[in-house]
């Protein structure tokens, strides 16, 4: 692949594409947010003025090429602005997780020696206060909102709108300066740093250039025919690649408009008003979507429920053929017709997905039910396979070629090599420059010819080109009698249980394999509600003797599917127990993310470990938790071990010696 | 007691707000005296529910009124709000002794109030529950209200972009259409609040505010109230039985037995105050 020496047209970074934009689409909105209670938009142009504005005054404030700007809040046009303006200026921008706590913060700000910090409100500013003493580089904090900061010492703390004020004030001294900084921008400068989350050990910071980001976005627009039209809302957190790729690189790209919710609560209110024609979400937010329809379809009348199972059951069976352009007969287009004017298209409306054109969900294995769901109401809803180091795109699925076991084939551009071992290795134009102060784990990771290692284990599909991913490379393991352990393999088949959330499985070394679980408090919830039981809490409700016969039932009808695979049929859960606390982040249980981090469960829950390989019949725990406000409490309970029935397999035939 | 009572005094002059306020344990200046209420009585026929009852509310500070069951607070509250007119004694607004006035009169000086059973349109939403909030402030003729047209609309846009404030500054934007009697009641209690600053009031009474919530309810209102006071300095009145709470918000405290004041002053005073730990853990009477 040979690598273009300038951007395409001559655009070698963000702020050139915002110029571009301002000439070409100038007058059409590029970020809208709702805020009290209305849609606020604003213009390519009148963004870019507010950019300038911001710009020059981080100029005024001393921000000087190659300082670090952290940007800490939900999705917000001002932050995003923030990001450019820091470009603009040289600087490089660093968002983190608005949900991280202080000591997490702490890590990343003093790793990338932030001189700048920009956050939303408050409750972010408190947080960079309660660290500050360590930060040595920190010298400014700019907020978005200032409610509650009126009291606060200002000598380092200063209002965006006021940055923006002095930054107008000085243009004619500044804008020379800003010119030059913006004229000065390579295609191999840095263009984002953005932290890993880290399922083992510290985040890292991935150093991204103008050049992964641009590449990326122009050769993944293409690839779906994204273009000025689309809308998109911009909800997931700015830390993570993927919004950074999606609500900048491609929305500077293709030139398209960016919506921002009112809150985190209102997202699903915001997403049915703007109706976006581009989607993303991983798997577990159109799970949940699926379980609180099905919900609401159990408390419908008689009639609404039969039509709804009518017409989904004729749905999953001609549906996604007719997504597809596949063989699908008169009779039964004429019924998914007059299905999609009763049951889909009003659902679809519900959902806000009634312009959806192309969706995306990637992260995690979605379930293929709740996959082929979405795809028999007739949304184009496609996965894709990567990662921060590749500037999100590795694999993704072609339209007409989608299906729920795959993550498609190399996205344009990509190269892919599986090692021996089965790990899957790529290279592109969007892999990363490296890992900010981090030599070791960059060589570790990327090789001289520009290789990745993805750390997950996956192979071709013959025929198809298609690539699935098994399991992390790394957890791939083998049992005590040398059969093949892959947890993953079985909690993504347990996890698309409704009443399953979580599952964490264990057995490497092992002669048998066990399982925490997390029950889902809404279906289940909802589950004890119909039937009358009554709870008074999560961990009663998850210790409730019905609740663990049914997950034994889940558990052994995952055994059976287990077994028919004859490599792995040894990761068949013998014995399980359902976990009295939620999996969280804040408790360093799963990543912010929500991968599971198994070696911290393992430690954190041993006494479990052990009592599930014991055999004893019950236990006896406490577990430090982790409130949302930093303090800590103690969750004592009892937990019953349960046995499940296992489909009895030969034993793996022993190599000859 | 008395040292620290002198502290707080006026200096008697009649009505005006003269003097010059104090400053807060953290650093807030508050100002001259907002509302006096002086030697109140309160007689329902035989009961006397407030007996010969002074005290003053500053301009911008958080006063709260506390005291055991019965002991008159609510009562007290009817009278500034105007439910109630006192048997005896005099109150004073902004400098001018106040005539017997109904409550919609006392809505439009200022004064807005929540209630301790919560008093909401249930069948409404919490948008339009906030916006009779705002019906002091519209003047427009039935005509013109019926008819959607000229100052009735003008009137609607401009106070709907105070609700809105509002609604974004409780966090309730979620629920901006769900009808109030779906929600649960800590919600409503701050979709009360709500209403209630819709008003813009330069006073604010709270009754109860976190009666009946839990721990995080109780963290997020106090929030809510120390930020209303801060960013509006609107004056705030508050009747509240958790002494935690009472104690971390308000400036000063008025305590209430019986129908008798047994004390005034900062919380830590009140705290100490042998007839106040009294009528608390229970002497006889």
């Amino acid at each position: 692949m040979a690598y273009m020496s300038e951007g395409a047209e001559g655009l070698r970074s963000i702020p050139q594409l915002l110029q571009r934009n301002v000439s070409l689409y100038g007058g059409r909105p590029a970020w809208r947010e709702k805020e009290y209670g209305i849609w606020q938009s604003w213009t390519w142009a009148e963004g870019a003025d507010e950019i300038e504005a911001f710009a020059l005054g981080l100029l005024n404030l001393g921000l000087a090429p190659g300082d670090h700007v952290a940007v800490i809040g939900r999705n917000r046009p001002t932050l995003y602005w923030a990001m450019v303006a820091a470009q603009m200026c040289g600087a490089v921008p660093v968002p983190l997780y608005q949900d991280a706590v202080a000591d997490e913060m702490e890590y990343v700000l003093s790793h990338c020696g932030a001189r700048f910090i920009i956050a939303a409100d408050q409750e972010q500013v408190d947080k960079v206060i309660e660290i500050q003493d360590d930060l040595h580089q920190f010298e400014h904090m700019i907020y978005v909102d200032p409610r509650g900061m009126r009291k606060y010492d200002h000598r380092q703390l200063h209002e965006y709108g006021h940055i923006q004020a002095q930054g107008r004030a000085a243009r004619d001294e500044l804008i020379g300066e800003l010119n030059a900084r913006r004229g000065a921008l390579g295609y191999d400068d840095t263009c984002v740093m953005l932290y890993t989350s880290g399922t083992t050990g510290k985040p890292k910071g991935v150093v991204l250039s103008n050049r992964n980001i641009i590449e990326t976005a122009r050769a993944s627009s293409e690839f779906d025919h994204l273009g000025p039209g689309e809308e998109v809302l911009a909800w997931l957190p700015m830390a993570w690649v993927g919004d950074f790729i999606f609500s900048i690189g491609q929305a500077f790209w293709a030139g398209f408009c960016v919506n921002c919710p009112e809150s985190a609560e209102t997202m699903l209110t915001d997403l049915r008003e703007i109706a976006p024609s581009y989607y993303f979400a991983p798997p577990r937010v159109f799970e949940t979507q699926l379980t609180s329809i099905m919900i609401r379809m159990e408390d419908a009348g008689a009639f609404k429920k039969r039509m709804f199972h009518h017409f989904m059951r004729l749905a999953r069976r001609v549906g996604p053929k007719i997504l597809d352009g596949g063989q699908v007969g008169a009779l039964d287009r004429a019924r998914y017709a007059l299905g999609a004017a009763l049951v889909y298209g009003p659902l679809k409306n519900a959902l806000g997905f009634s312009r959806v054109r192309v969706g995306y969900t990637a992260g995690e294995a979605i379930g293929p039910e709740i996959f082929d769901f979405y795809r028999a109401l007739g949304i184009n809803l496609k996965q894709l396979y990567g990662q921060t180091e590749a500037s999100v795109f590795i694999t993704q699925q072609p339209d007409n070629q989608v299906r729920p076991d795959t993550v498609g084939v190399p996205s344009p551009g990509v190269e892919i090599r599986i090692a021996e071992n089965g790990e899957v290795f790529y290279r592109s134009p969007g892999v990363f420059v490296e890992y900010y102060k981090n030599a070791e784990s960059t060589a570790d990771t990327k090789d001289a010819d520009g290789w990745v290692a993805t750390g997950d284990a996956g192979f071709f599909e013959e025929g198809t080109g298609h690539l699935r991913i098994i399991d992390r490379a790394k957890d791939v393991g083998k049992m005590a009698d040398g059969a093949l352990f892959a947890p993953k393999y079985v909690e993504n088949k347990l996890k698309f249980f409704p009443n399953i959330l979580e599952v964490v499985v264990f057995g490497a070394d092992r002669d048998r394999c066990a399982a925490f679980i997390n029950i889902d408090l809404t279906a289940v919830g909802s589950w004890a509600e119909r039937n009358n039981i009554a709870y008074a809490s999560y961990q009663e409700l998850a210790g409730h003797p019905k609740v663990l016969e049914t997950i034994r039932g889940h558990v052994e009808e995952v055994n059976a599917s287990v077994a028919e695979d004859p490599m792995l049929s040894g990761c068949q859960i013998h014995r399980f127990l359902v976990l009295h606390k939620e999996l969280d982040a804040d408790d360093g249980e799963l990543t912010r993310t929500r991968k599971v981090r198994r070696k911290i469960i393992a430690e954190k829950f041993h006494d479990l470990v052990t009592a599930l390989y014991d055999g004893s019949d019950s236990v006896y725990t406490e577990t430090e938790v982790t409130y949302e406000d930093g303090r800590k409490g103690q969750i004592k309970a009892t937990l019953t071990l349960m046995d499940a029935k296992a489909v009895p397999v030969a034993p793996p035939a022993m190599a000859a010696e | 007691m008395d040292g620290a009572m002198r502290t707080y005094r006026n200096d008697e002059k009649e009505g005006a707000v003269s003097d010059t306020g104090y400053i807060t344990a953290d650093g807030r200046q508050i100002g001259g005296t907002l509302m006096e209420l002086r030697n109140i009585t309160l007689k329902f026929g035989g009961v006397v529910a407030i007996k010969d009852i002074s005290f003053d509310i500053r301009e911008g500070e958080i006063r709260a009124i506390i005291g055991p069951n019965g002991a008159g607070k609510s009562s007290m509250l009817n009278i500034i709000s105007g439910f109630y007119t006192p048997s005896e004694g005099e109150l004073w607004y902004k400098g001018a002794k106040r005539p017997p006035m109904k409550p919609y009169e006392v809505a439009r000086m200022g004064i807005a109030r929540t209630f301790q059973n919560i008093a909401l349109f249930e069948g409404m939403s919490v948008l339009d529950n906030v916006m009779t909030g705002r019906l002091t402030h519209m003047k427009a003729g039935i005509a013109s209200q019926a008819l959607w047209w000229g100052r009735a609309r003008d009137e609607e846009i401009a106070n709907r972009a105070v609700v809105e404030k509002v609604i974004d500054f409780l966090e309730i934007q979620a629920i901006r259409k769900t009808p109030v009697g779906r929600l649960p009641y800590g919600l409503k209690k701050r979709v009360e609040l709500a209403r209630a600053l819709a008003a813009e009031p330069s006073m604010l009474l709270l009754d109860e505010p976190m009666a009946g919530m839990n721990v995080e309810e109780k963290e997020d209102m106090s929030r809510f109230i120390l930020d209303v006071n801060d960013e509006f300095g609107t004056t705030i009145v508050l009747i509240e039985h958790d002494m935690g709470v009472v104690m971390d918000l308000s400036d000063r405290v008025v305590v209430m037995d019986y129908g008798k004041k047994i004390g005034d002053g900062p919380p830590d005073e009140v705290r100490n105050n042998q007839d106040v730990i009294d009528a608390y853990l229970g002497v006889a009477h």
